[in-house]
C-alpha cells in the first residue's frame, strides 16, 4: 500500500531469468532517482536489502515459472499485488529456458548435472500468466529502458501505458531503413514480430530475430513460406528461427511445430 | 538467543547481488563447522539446449545467461567457435585490426556497466552503512549521480559499439554486422575523458572505505594477453582473451582447460564447483587479474594503483572493491586508446564456415575467467557445450574465507553478522544467474 507520504509501494521480483530486465530499470540513468522520489521501493533484492511488507501497488515480476516452488510463490505475489506487470520475455513467454518444453527435461537434467537428483524443476518452464491473471506484459529480450519508464509514469499518472502492438516493419519504415529482407535476402522476423526495440536489428544490417514476440494478428506461415522459397531456408532453419527466446509464445510455438520432422512431432 | 557458542545463522534471500541465493553457517562449541552457500536460482540447462543449434547461434543464446555480463558470453563463444573453424587462428582466417579494436572496446564498455554497477549501486552502501544505494542517494546524492553518469557512459558505448546495452545485438561470428564508423566513436571521447579522470578520482575515494581484515591464501588464476596478438591501441591487461595462468606457475594455452580445471555437483547449489585437478580452491575475478597482470597497466593506471595502497598483491577479499575501481578506470583509459587508433574494417565481418571438431575459448568476464567449449559436426551443428562460470569456479573459495571469516566474527551478535557476512559475499562480485548451473542466510550455533 501506499507509504506514509502517499507514494505507491512498488516490488520487484525475479523467477528464472538472467537479471536483465530488471537492471533495465537501474539502467535507467536520467531517470532512477525521479522514479525513486515518486514510488517506494519496497521489495526489489537486486537493488537493496531493506524490504518492506506487503501489500503492494505495483509488482513488477521478472522471469518464467520452472520449479512447483516458484508456481506457489508467484500465486502470493499475486494475492500481494494490487497491479501485476510482467516484464521481458520469460515472464511472457517462459523465455529460452521454454525451449526444454520441446525435448525431454528429463535429457536436459542429466545432460548438465551429474547428480540429477539434486535438481529440482519442472517438465516446462511456463509464462506468469499461465499461473495468474496478469494486468500488463511488457515485452522484449530485454524489455527496453524507455517502455518500463512509459508504464511507471502511467501508472503514476493513472493513464493507460502506450506500447504499441504493430510489428517491426512499421519501425523501419519511419526510420527510412533498407528492408533488409527483400534488399539484402536476409531471413527476418520482423513483419511478425512486435514492435518497441526501434527496429535495432535492421538499423545495423541484421535480420529481427524475435526478441518482442509476436505482433498482433502474425502470419507467420506466410512469412515462413516466403523465406522458404526465396531464401531457400530449409525445415530446420525455420524451426531455429523462430524457436529462441519466446519459442513458447504461441504464434511461434505453432510456426515451428509445422517444420519440425513428423517422427519428432509429438 | 543462547551464546555466541553454539548457533546457526540464515540469511534466506541475499539482496544487491545478481540472481537468487542464500547462506547457512552452523556454529557448535564456538567453532564454525561448515559455511554452505547456496545457490537456488532455477537451472536453465543452457548446455543442453545448445545441442541441435547452429554454430551461429551461441552468441546470441549464451548471452540470456546473463543480464549484467552478456558481453562476456558473446565473446568467449566467439572465441571458442571461431578456433573451431579456423577465423583468427595463427594459421587461419586473420580479422581485421578494425574488428579486434572493436571487440575489444566493446569489452571496455561491459566492466564499465558491470564495475560501476556493482562498485557504487551494490557494494559501497555495505561500506557506507546503507541498505542500498537508493537510501544512499539520501545523503551521497553526488556519489550516486557520478556513478550514474558513469555507467551510462558505458551503457552508452555499449550502445555505440554493440546496437544494445544488454544483450548487444550487433556482434556475429567473424565480427559484426555493422562497424560503427570513426565519427560515431569520436563523439563518445569528450564523455569518456570525463569519465576516465571521474573514475580515477572515485578509486580513490573506495580506497578510502574501512576493510575489515581476512587474508586470503587461495591460488588466483586469469588470463593473460600475447602482447603480440593485441590488436592496435591496446594494453595488456586481460579482457577479452589470452593464455591461463595461475599464481602457482600455471602458463598455458586455454586449450589445456580441461587438463587442470574441473567441476563437481554438490547438494546444496544449482551451481557447479570449480576446482583445480589435483584438489586446490582458487579464485578468479578483479584480485586474481590485478595480481597476476598489474605489469600490464599503462603508467597512469599503475601509478593510481600504488597511490591507493595496491602496490603488492591483493590478498584481501574486501579490497577487491579497490581493484574494480582501478579497472573501472583502465576499462575508460583503454577505450579511449583503442578510439585514438581505431580503423573502420572495410567488410564488418569476415566469413566463418562451418568446420568440424571440439574448440576453447574464454574471456575475464567483470566476475572473472568465462570458459567455453563447444564441439561441431561438419554442418556446424552443435554437438556439445559446456560452459563455466565465474561463480561456479568462486564458489568453494568463497565458502573457505566465509568459515575463517565467521570464526573471527563470533562476538557479534546475528543481525551484525548477517550484514558482514553479506558484505563479504558481495566482496566477489557473485553473479548467480550466471550460476547456471546464490544469498539466504542461516547461521545454525548450536
Amino acid at each position: 500500500m501506499t507509504d506514509g507520504i502517499g507514494r505507491p509501494t512498488v516490488a520487484v521480483w525475479k523467477f528464472a531469468s538472467c537479471d536483465g530486465c530488471q537492471l533495465s530499470l537501474l539502467s535507467a540513468e536520467d531517470e532512477l532517482l525521479a522514479i525513486a522520489g515518486e514510488i517506494e521501493i519496497a521489495y526489489f533484492l537486486e537493488a537493496t536489502r531493506e524490504v518492506k511488507d506487503g501489500p503492494y501497488d505495483l509488482s513488477l515480476v521478472e522471469g518464467s515459472i520452472t520449479t512447483a516452488e516458484d508456481a506457489e510463490r508467484i500465486r502470493h505475489v499475486r494475492d500481494i499485488s494490487t497491479t501485476l506487470i510482467t516484464i521481458g520475455a520469460c515472464a511472457t513467454a517462459g523465455g529460452i529456458q521454454a525451449l526444454r518444453n520441446f525435448g525431454d527435461v528429463e535429457d536436459f537434467r542429466s545432460l548438465v548435472y551429474a547428480r540429477p537428483e539434486y535438481i529440482d524443476t519442472l517438465a516446462d518452464s511456463t509464462a506468469i500468466a499461465e499461473h495468474v491473471p496478469v494486468d500488463l506484459e511488457l515485452r522484449g529480450c530485454p524489455i527496453e529502458t524507455g517502455q518500463l519508464v512509459e508504464v511507471i509514469n502511467a501508472i503514476l499518472a493513472g493513464r493507460k501505458p502506450v506500447t504499441p502492438t504493430h510489428s517491426v516493419c512499421v519501425e523501419c519504415k519511419l526510420r527510412g531503413n533498407l528492408c533488409v529482407a527483400v534488399a539484402h535476402g536476409t531471413p527476418c522476423l520482423g513483419p511478425v514480430t512486435q514492435a518497441g526495440c526501434n527496429a535495432r536489428c535492421p538499423s545495423v544490417d541484421r535480420g529481427c530475430y524475435g526478441c518482442f514476440g509476436p505482433a498482433e494478428s502474425p502470419n507467420t506461415a506466410s512469412l515462413a513460406g516466403w523465406m522458404e522459397e526465396r531464401f531457400a531456408l530449409e525445415h530446420p532453419d525455420l524451426v531455429r528461427l523462430f524457436r529462441t527466446f519466446n519459442a513458447d509464445a504461441p504464434a511461434f510455438r505453432r510456426e515451428s511445430r509445422r517444420h519440425e520432422p513428423e517422427e519428432v512431432t509429438t | 538467543m543462547s551464546h555466541r557458542h553454539d548457533r546457526t545463522i540464515s540469511v534466506e534471500a541475499l539482496a544487491r547481488v545478481e540472481g537468487e541465493g542464500a547462506m547457512h553457517v552452523e556454529v557448535a562449541d564456538g567453532r564454525v563447522e561448515q559455511v554452505q552457500l547456496r545457490i537456488y536460482e532455477p537451472p536453465r540447462f543452457f548446455e543442453a539446449m545448445l545441442r541441435g543449434r547452429s554454430y551461429l547461434e551461441p552468441p546470441d543464446i549464451t548471452a540470456r545467461i546473463c543480464g549484467i555480463c552478456p558481453v562476456a558470453y558473446q565473446l568467449s563463444a566467439i572465441n571458442a567457435l571461431e578456433s573451431v573453424c579456423g577465423v583468427g587462428t595463427p594459421d587461419g582466417v586473420p580479422l581485421p585490426d578494425g574488428i579486434r579494436q572493436l571487440r575489444r572496446l566493446l569489452y571496455c564498455a561491459e566492466w564499465i556497466e558491470s564495475h560501476v554497477l556493482h562498485i557504487f549501486l551494490l557494494h559501497a552502501p555495505d561500506f557506507l552503512g546503507y541498505q542500498g544505494a537508493i537510501e544512499m542517494a539520501a545523503d551521497h546524492r553526488e556519489l550516486v549521480e557520478t556513478a550514474l553518469r558513469l555507467r551510462k557512459a558505458g551503457n552508452q558505448l555499449l550502445e555505440v559499439v554493440g546496437g544494445r546495452a544488454i544483450h548487444p545485438i550487433n556482434i556475429r561470428l567473424g565480427g559484426f554486422y555493422r562497424a560503427p564508423t570513426r565519427a560515431e566513436l569520436e563523439a563518445m571521447v569528450p564523455e569518456l575523458e570525463w569519465a576516465r579522470e571521474a573514475a580515477m578520482e572515485a578509486t580513490r575515494l573506495v580506497a578510502g572505505f574501512d576493510f575489515p581484515e581476512l587474508e586470503q591464501t587461495h591460488t588466483f588464476a586469469a588470463l593473460r594477453p600475447e602482447l603480440d596478438r593485441l590488436p592496435p591501441g591496446a594494453t595488456g591487461y586481460p579482457l577479452e582473451g589470452g593464455r591461463l595462468v595461475t599464481t602457482t606457475g600455471l602458463d598455458v594455452p586455454i586449450e589445456a582447460w580441461p587438463e587442470h580445471f574441473h567441476e563437481e555437483h554438490v547438494a546444496h547449489s544449482t551451481a557447479l564447483h570449480g576446482r583445480m585437478k589435483g584438489g586446490g580452491t582458487y579464485l578468479v575475478g578483479p584480485a586474481a587479474r590485478f595480481n597476476l597482470n598489474a605489469d600490464r597497466l599503462p603508467e597512469a593506471i599503475a601509478t593510481l594503483a600504488e597511490e591507493v595502497g595496491c602496490a603488492q598483491a591483493v590478498t584481501n577479499p574486501f579490497r577487491s572493491i579497490v581493484v574494480r575501481a582501478i579497472e573501472t578506470a583502465y576499462a575508460f583509459d583503454e577505450a579511449l586508446r583503442l578510439i585514438a587508433a581505431y580503423e573502420r574494417p572495410e567488410r564488418p565481418a569476415v566469413p566463418v564456415e562451418p568446420a568440424a571438431g571440439t574448440g576453447h575459448g574464454a574471456t575475464e568476464a567483470p566476475r572473472g575467467i568465462l570458459y567455453h567449449r563447444y564441439t561441431l559436426d561438419d554442418a556446424g551443428v552443435i554437438t556439445d557445450a559446456v560452459i563455466v562460470p565465474p561463480t561456479s569456479q568462486n564458489q568453494p573459495a568463497i565458502e573457505e574465507d566465509l568459515l575463517d571469516f565467521v570464526q573471527a566474527h563470533l562476538d557479534l551478535d546475528d543481525d551484525a553478522l548477517q550484514w558482514q557476512c553479506e558484505q563479504a559475499i558481495r566482496n566477489y562480485d557473485p553473479c548467480i544467474s550466471c550460476s547456471t548451473h546464490f544469498l539466504d542466510l542461516t547461521v545454525h550455533r548450536r
